[in-house]
């Protein structure tokens, strides 16, 4: 049981960054690695991108950990390609 | 400088320089291992191209990510559009397509794949963000 008084900082999983991008994109699939569950790397494969800048492509995955970003996930190296 | 003022001053280095990268230190002495290697990446390309710190002041990285809409550094522009962070750029130089958009011809000896950058430096001294964008 955790202790009200004392949160403990989620730490995302891998899979849990993985199903947050694959929610929020529809029709998106990610493969998501992590070595220490603060630095993910992502290939995002989504027909969502289709004649999108790569920019206006990484844009929407980043905004799925608006505010996460350099918190609780230090980095997300992402790349990005349309099914 | 207001937010204001700073946000001003960031949109006319945009507008001012074809090539502009905001970084994590200078490209002389990187801050950070993805601002490193994409200088690295300019340099191999040998275009020319200005720099601004974001460290001195965390106002320019709160209003340059404002801007750009875009959440991290190191952010490269072109003639004014943002064409990406480390990631975008380094798939950018190693199909080619970095050097067309800047409009450069890589040279003979630039590696095909992305150079991986200098050794980190420690964090410069502050340095105002007029002095960068000269």
């Amino acid at each position: 049981m955790s202790d009200a008084r004392y949160p403990v900082l989620q730490m995302p999983s891998a899979h849990e960054v993985k199903t947050r991008i694959e929610a929020a994109i529809p029709g998106a699939q990610a493969e998501v690695d992590t070595a220490d569950e603060v630095h993910f790397s992502a290939l995002v494969r989504a027909g969502a991108f289709e004649g999108l800048s790569r920019v206006q492509q990484h844009r929407l995955v980043y905004d799925v950990f608006e505010g996460e970003l350099g918190g609780a996930i230090h980095a997300l190296a992402l790349k990005t390609e349309v099914s | 400088m207001s937010d204001n003022e700073i946000r001003t001053a960031i949109a006319e280095a945009i507008s001012d320089n074809d090539v502009i990268l905001f970084m994590k230190g200078s490209p002389a002495s990187p801050a950070c291992g993805f601002s490193a290697r994409t200088v690295a990446m300019l340099e191999a390309l040998e275009t020319p191209f200005a720099a601004v710190d974001v460290l001195p002041d965390p106002r320019i990285r709160q209003e340059l990510s404002a801007l750009s809409k875009w959440p991290t550094i190191p952010q490269l522009f072109h003639k004014g559009e943002l064409i990406g962070g480390c990631d975008i750029i380094t798939e950018m130089y190693e199909s080619g397509e970095l050097a067309t958009t800047l409009g450069v011809d890589a040279p003979d000896d630039a590696p095909a794949d992305a150079p991986a950058g200098g050794e980190l430096q420690p964090q410069s001294a502050p340095m105002g963000i007029e002095n960068r964008l000269a």
